[in-house]
């Protein structure tokens, strides 16, 4: 099974989001990862989601997603080199000693302190998937406290001209 | 004016002349504007189940839209088996219901039900109204996605308190265009320019003819398309009455009780033209030996159908009739060649064909079903006849034994295989084609599942007909019990109860027992002269044997060659 990034334009209306996940769900399919939130028009939302599936179900699954009326457009960035986004925040306790070496992490992933208190140190990072795995990995040893990353967001590469 | 009334009149301008239904608390508002409509008719039916069957056979016996209206809560909940079979067969259908007010909405308020979730799956679309200002424009949207494209059933959720609303009525729009929803009518040119190569090509052509050929009104072109090209035509229970059975190309029903002759030429062809179906397993048997010398030409409307359950070799996505109609001018210069064996139908129509039912039984206490419908095919020739059936046995006897070409006159439910659905899909027929003489299958089993619905025939003066294949049983389950689980009959016998007869005549029904004389044919012919020649509805209840079979039958997971071995 291959993971597919598909990227929707959908009316921004109640209930919407329900019937693309349920078309999904109901043929067998987990959705991965989803993230939706409305475009520059607001009466169109954009819905990135991951799902994992084979090549025949996955055209029949973009095939079905074409019916639903709220469904404008979608595209398929599984085989583009698309410019693809997460967000993670992480928490961390740690003690002053460990505090620096979790500083020099950050710079190296760009990632920013959102908030600190006492031992606790939230950090915020983005990037694509493997980025953000390398950084979770990394942080994992000092011990986690609590953990929150978004679906991804994706779009294409600018057209060359 | 009140959003109610503006939805009556929305309603007609759709040009709808009937609505199926039953009043309740959240669509008073609608029912009051109704009743002083003088352009709708509205049938008051017993159960939503049946508002919903009816208005199916409404439209399928018509082409037009049916609607249906339902209260909130259960009412709306109650439509939810009549929605799905008409999706499942792409019936063009607009349910509107009443809902809880949208302040009391989520609150598990009196008969609230979530219709629009519930219904989900089985819906084209569906709206939720919750500003009264859009109702005009969604009533509009609705009746054009339900008939355009791949019809199918929309449901319009209307709060009480919206319902209520003062609105200001525009004019009609003359034409609805929805930026998301274009459906393709006019094929692909090289793809029909391919298939028209294929075809000329082809040694063994068959065309296999599924519902669309109806729904697209196309029953014309695909007589032309057979004749030019010397194609048999079989036809899945979808395109019964699509192709007339007199033609020497009419090769009947395929799949799971199709003829040997039909299921044999499908595997032998070198090209299917499949127009207008699904390639359901019930039509394929075991998809990946299906027709396995054959290329495939698939038109269709709907582009998710083509390649979801079969290779296909040409897809062309467009309506069929214009479809077809450029494909029969891509052949115009065509002249079939005379080919050695095919249509097979011309082989077979020296010799007869094996009667398809076949009794383990040995008394003849009982008639043969085969007996009845030859009978019946006799009375029924040079009449304006529509059949609908129940599912079960009876089901797959008259889509095997019928001869009827009339025009949209064989309703069933297929996809969904609804018991039920023969009555209050007969009552919709019938309000549809009022000339006609509309024709029930049913069996003791399917009868009851909504048999209420013969108080509005009687009520409405509907002169239907219903002939009940009464075998004590659910038949065709306990044929499956019979075949694969050694003849353990577990929880399909029916007895004796009701008396038909007595049931019927409780509704104010003409009724008759058939009563069985050995081999004198001329009984049964004498009964269903009776039936026919009543002005009212009536029905004709004909005891069989319990033990009839539908032959032949495919063996399970079985390709299109292989029957079940008959014991
Ligand atoms: C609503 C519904 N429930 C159950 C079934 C399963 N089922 C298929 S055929 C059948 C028996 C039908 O019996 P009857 O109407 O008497 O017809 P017969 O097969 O005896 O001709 C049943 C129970 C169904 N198709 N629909």
């Amino acid at each position: 099974m291959s993971e597919h990034t598909l990227s929707l334009l959908v009316d921004n209306q109640p209930g919407v989001l329900t019937r693309v996940t349920g078309l999904i769900a109901r043929r067998g399919y987990n959705i991965e990862s989803l993230s939706v939130d409305r475009t520059d028009d607001l009466a169109i939302s954009r819905v990135t989601l991951v799902v994992g599936a084979e090549h025949t179900p996955l055209e029949q699954i973009k095939k079905q997603l074409h019916k639903l009326i709220n469904v404008h457009k979608i595209y398929d960035l599984t085989n583009e080199d698309a410019i693809e986004r997460e967000l993670l925040l992480v928490r961390l306790r740690v003690s002053e000693k460990q505090r620096a070496e979790i500083l020099e992490i950050c710079k190296m992933f760009q990632a920013q302190i959102a908030d600190a208190n006492g031992d606790c140190l939230t950090i915020e990072a983005s990037g694509n998937h493997e980025r953000l795995a390398a950084l979770e990995d990394m942080l994992r040893p000092y011990g986690i406290a609590e953990f929150a990353r978004t679906g991804k967001i994706a779009l294409s590469r600018c057209p060359t001209h | 004016m009140l959003a109610s009334e503006l939805l009556i009149q929305a309603l007609e301008q759709a040009g709808v002349e009937v609505v199926f239904g039953i009043p309740g608390a959240q669509v008073l508002s609608l029912y009051d504007a109704l009743s002083r409509s003088t352009r709708l008719r509205h049938i008051l039916v017993r159960h939503e189940q049946a508002a919903a069957h009816a208005a199916d056979g409404y439209a399928r016996a018509s082409g037009r839209v049916g609607v249906v209206l339902a209260t909130s809560g259960p009412g709306a909940t109650n439509t939810v088996t009549g929605v799905a079979t008409a999706y499942m067969d792409s019936v063009p259908m607009v349910v509107i219901c009443g809902q809880v007010p949208t302040t009391a909405i989520g609150t598990d308020a009196f008969q609230e039900a979530d219709i629009t979730t519930i219904t989900l799956p089985i819906t084209k679309h569906s709206y939720l109204v919750k500003d009264a200002a859009l109702l005009q424009e969604i009533v509009e949207e609705a009746f054009y996605i339900a008939a355009s494209g791949r019809p199918g059933p929309v449901l319009i959720d209307i709060p009480a308190n919206i319902q209520a609303t003062k609105v200001a009525a525009r004019p009609a729009r003359s034409c609805v265009r929805l930026a998301s929803y274009r459906p393709t009518l006019k094929g692909n040119a090289r793809q029909c320019r391919q298939a028209a190569e294929l075809i000329r090509a082809t040694a063994r052509p068959l065309i296999l003819a599924g519902g669309g050929v109806i729904s697209s009104n196309a029953g014309k072109q695909l007589r032309e398309l057979a004749e030019l090209i010397a194609a048999p035509v079989a036809n899945t229970l979808m395109a019964k009455a699509a192709f007339s059975p007199d033609s020497l190309l009419a090769l009947g029903l395929v799949g799971m009780h199709g003829s040997p002759l039909t299921n044999n030429a499908v595997q032998e062809s070198d090209l299917i033209i499949a127009l207008g179906t699904r390639f359901s397993d019930r039509v394929t048997g075991d998809a990946s030996r299906f027709a396995p010398q054959a290329k495939i030409i698939h038109i269709d409307i709907d582009p998710a159908e083509i390649g979801k359950n079969l290779r296909v070799d040409v897809p062309i996505v467009g309506d069929l009739a214009t479809v077809l109609s450029s494909l029969l001018e891509l052949l115009g210069d065509f002249q079939s060649p005379l080919r050695e064996g095919w249509p097979p139908t011309q082989v077979a129509a020296s010799s007869p064909q094996p009667s398809p039912s076949a009794s383990l039984a040995t008394e003849t206490t009982w008639i043969s079903p085969s007996e009845v419908f030859f009978a019946l095919n006799h009375i029924a020739q040079g009449r304006e006849m529509v059949y609908t059936t129940d599912v079960g046995q009876h089901q797959m006897w008259a889509a095997q034994l019928l001869q009827t070409s009339t025009e949209r006159g064989f309703l069933s439910s297929g996809g969904l295989g609804t018991m039920g659905f023969g009555l209050p899909a007969a009552l919709g027929a019938q309000i549809a084609r009022p000339e006609a003489c509309v024709l029930c299958i049913s069996g003791d089993g399917s009868l009851q599942m909504n048999s209420q619905e013969m108080a509005t025939a009687a009520i409405n003066g509907l002169p239907l007909k219903v002939i009940v294949f009464d075998n004590r049983a659910l038949g065709l389950v306990r044929q499956w019990q019979h075949f694969y689980y050694h003849d353990n009959y577990a929880h399909t016998a029916l007895d004796a109860i009701p008396d038909f007869c007595s049931l019927a005549k409780a509704y104010h029904w003409q009724a008759r027992t058939y009563q069985h004389h050995g081999d004198d044919a001329t009984g049964i012919t004498e009964a269903l002269k009776w039936l026919l020649a009543q002005e009212g509805p009536a029905l004709l209840n004909i005891p069989i044997s319990r033990d009839e079979l539908v032959l032949p039958m495919l063996a399970r997971g079985g390709s299109l060659a292989e029957e079940v071995k008959h014991v």
